[in-house]
């Protein structure tokens, strides 16, 4: 198994490499470049001499195969990503700094997706057909339709206008209040994870009417196992496969929703560094941003990975 | 019959409802068990055995299946009238199964031990390492080699054999009446075959267990059942002692299927006789004799008249309406 992570990962470096290259690439692709940026915001006459200074003081001027070497090399030698190009702070500490709300946030919406969907998912696969189950898919239909931007502009604007409340702008550090903390990361996680647990829900509603018509389920039966048991012991563990690949696949979707809330929501996450790195072309920022994601996502899927061991014992990492 | 009545089932009939109507898959079925008896119920497939078998414990999948009709007298209750818990208390614990795809019927993500050890746990209400211990004692009662430390297994790690002895195991477990094998050895290797069979009657005649095998291979019956009982179409087209209907079969299509059954005593070269035409179709059974369009003794009353199950000998029961003309 050791071996196997070994390999995994070392696996990971021409996947990271090309990903490197292409986010390098296409975030220099956006129109209008942060030179433009600043000199119209710093109001300096954009004489050719003032752009050439700034394009050499940031390194533009060299080739686009040198930065990017520079920057993967001081990424891969001390894991700095550079400097962000307007407030010269060292882009990794902004990261890190940021990370761990928007890590909470997904993991929370992760979390609530799971929590809800697995549960309604197999109620609806044993009361297939029956009124119950008509009632949890249309709602799944309904989380999966409705926007998540749309629903969290709701929760913003429609309490303040009806009861004058509005979620609180500054987020409350856990280690100050954790109650406090965790009830503003909640309203956000539900709205991050209400698609993907309608996702969740349907896939294993599929897969548990998919395992219940096995052989094995009607051997429990005849053991004389009760249903329950019978659900919970034989037939969910076995439907469950598909839906840890789900929460690999949809990892990225949820860093993307993340993006979108803690915009929303005034949340300090990696999402307002992004958004802000990106319109004001804060080159070092937005590929280091998307670096780390990147990571993440990997990571998380050889997490994945793992995880089936736990569930089908066939499967053995050589 | 001998001995104490275990089990007689009375007038069961099955209905599944399916896209061109509701089948009869099961349509008026009788038999007696006494305790400690081998019943082979024989037929093609579709021919409703394993729906009998299925029925016997409530195991058909409702909807779309019902049992529509019958009794199944066990020990004197009616089992089709008992409520869930009741028949619980049953499966696996008096009446077990023996399931024809050792493959499938084990649980790919849960050991063998606890498998086996569950029925143990469940109706003896042993703690679970006595259950397990009790499922290493099983696993070494149907000769699995190194029972032990196989109990920690998953069925994925066992091949055919060794997991249909896993299954007989299992349905040892509680020590019950009566077990029903579902062709257990249909999916086997033909060497494994006779083991399995060999170790099942061993076992069951053991435990003084009856046992209810289900098979489409006569050879088997020969062999291992003290009473036939032969299927086609749902009904029961002939049922006897093993022996009388070897010398004396009295329906054409028991006939038929013995003589479509490779013997070691038929002269070399002989030719086996396949019976001609396809199985039916239960959704457009004819209304007379079910067999009539395959069999070469038909005449216009079976076209039209459906034979009764009568007494053609002692404890001999036929459903053909030209019994007296046939074996003899």
């Amino acid at each position: 198994m050791q071996a196997y992570i070994v390999r995994r990962v070392l696996a990971l470096v021409p996947t990271l490499i090309f990903a490197s290259l292409i986010v390098f690439v296409t975030v220099r692709l956006i129109p209008g470049d942060v030179i433009d940026l600043m000199l119209s915001t710093n109001d300096i006459g954009a004489d050719r001499k003032s752009r050439e200074q700034l394009e050499a003081a940031l390194g533009f001027d060299r080739p686009m195969v040198s930065q990017y070497f520079r920057w993967i090399g001081a990424f891969v030698l001390d894991g700095s990503l550079g400097q962000s190009l307007w407030q010269s702070t060292p882009v990794m500490e902004d990261i890190l700094h940021r990370l761990p709300i928007t890590f909470e946030l997904g993991v929370y919406a992760l979390v609530v997706a799971l929590l809800v969907g697995i549960p309604i998912g197999v109620y609806s696969a044993v009361a297939q057909d029956t009124v119950g189950d008509y009632v949890a898919r249309s709602f799944a239909i309904l989380a999966l339709a409705l926007p998540s931007f749309w629903v969290g502009t709701l929760v913003m604007v429609f309490p303040a206008i009806w009861w004058g409340w509005s979620p609180e702008v500054k987020l409350i550090p856990f280690s100050e209040d954790p109650l406090r903390h965790i009830g503003q990361m909640t309203i956000p996680a539900l709205i991050l994870g209400k698609a993907f647990s309608a996702v969740v829900m349907r896939l294993t509603r599929t897969m548990m009417l998919e395992v219940m018509r096995q052989d094995y389920i009607r051997t429990a039966l005849a053991k004389g196992l009760a249903p329950r048991t019978t659900i919970l012991r034989h037939a969910l563990r076995n439907a469950l496969i598909p839906v840890v690949t789900l929460v690999g696949l949809q990892a990225p979707v949820l860093v993307g929703g993340a993006v979108i809330l803690e915009q929303i929501f005034v949340l300090p996450g990696m999402g307002q560094l992004l958004l802000e790195a990106v319109s004001q072309r804060d080159y070092p920022v937005i590929t280091g941003v998307f670096l780390i994601v990147g990571l993440a996502v990997v990571f998380i899927n050889l997490l994945v990975d793992l995880s089936y061991g736990l569930l089908d014992p066939k499967v053995r990492y050589r | 019959m001998t001995g104490a009545r275990l089990l007689s089932v009375k007038g069961l009939s099955t209905e599944f409802r399916t896209d061109r109507g509701t089948v009869r898959a099961v349509d008026d079925v009788s038999f007696d068990l006494a305790a400690g008896e081998t019943l082979a119920i024989v037929g093609e497939s579709g021919s409703g055995k394993s729906v009998t078998a299925l029925s016997v414990l409530r195991l058909i999948p409702t909807p779309p299946g019902r049992i529509s009709s019958g009794e199944v007298l066990f020990e004197g209750r009616d089992l089709l009238k008992l409520d869930e818990r009741e028949i619980r208390a049953i499966r696996g614990n008096r009446i077990a199964m023996i399931f024809q795809e050792p493959m499938s019927s084990l649980n790919p993500s849960l050991t063998v031990g606890l498998q086996i050890a569950e029925p143990v746990q469940l109706h003896r209400k042993a703690p679970w390492a006595a259950a397990l211990d009790k499922a290493g004692e099983l696993l070494e009662r149907v000769r699995l080699p190194d029972a032990r430390s196989r109990l920690s297994s998953y069925p994925h790690q066992f091949s055919g054999g060794m997991r249909q002895r896993a299954m007989i195991a299992m349905a040892l477990a509680c020590q019950p009446q009566l077990i029903i094998a579902d062709e257990p050895t249909t999916a086997l290797d033909v060497t494994v075959q006779a083991q399995i069979l060999a170790l099942l009657k061993e076992l069951t005649r053991a435990a003084n267990s009856a046992l209810i095998l289900i098979t489409h291979d006569l050879g088997v019956v020969a062999r291992y059942a003290d009473r036939v009982c032969v299927m086609y179409g749902g009904r029961v087209a002939e049922m006897g002692p093993a022996r009388e209907i070897y010398a004396h079969p009295r329906h054409p299509y028991t006939i038929g299927l013995m003589a479509s059954v490779p013997r070691l005593d038929q002269e070399a070269g002989s030719r086996l006789v396949p019976i001609e035409g396809q199985p039916p179709d239960l959704s457009r059974l004819p209304p007379g004799c079910a067999f009539q369009p395959r069999c070469r003794f038909a005449t216009e009353r079976c076209r039209v008249e459906r034979p009764p199950l009568v007494s053609t000998g002692p404890d001999h029961l036929s459903a053909c309406h030209h019994h007296d003309r046939l074996g003899a």
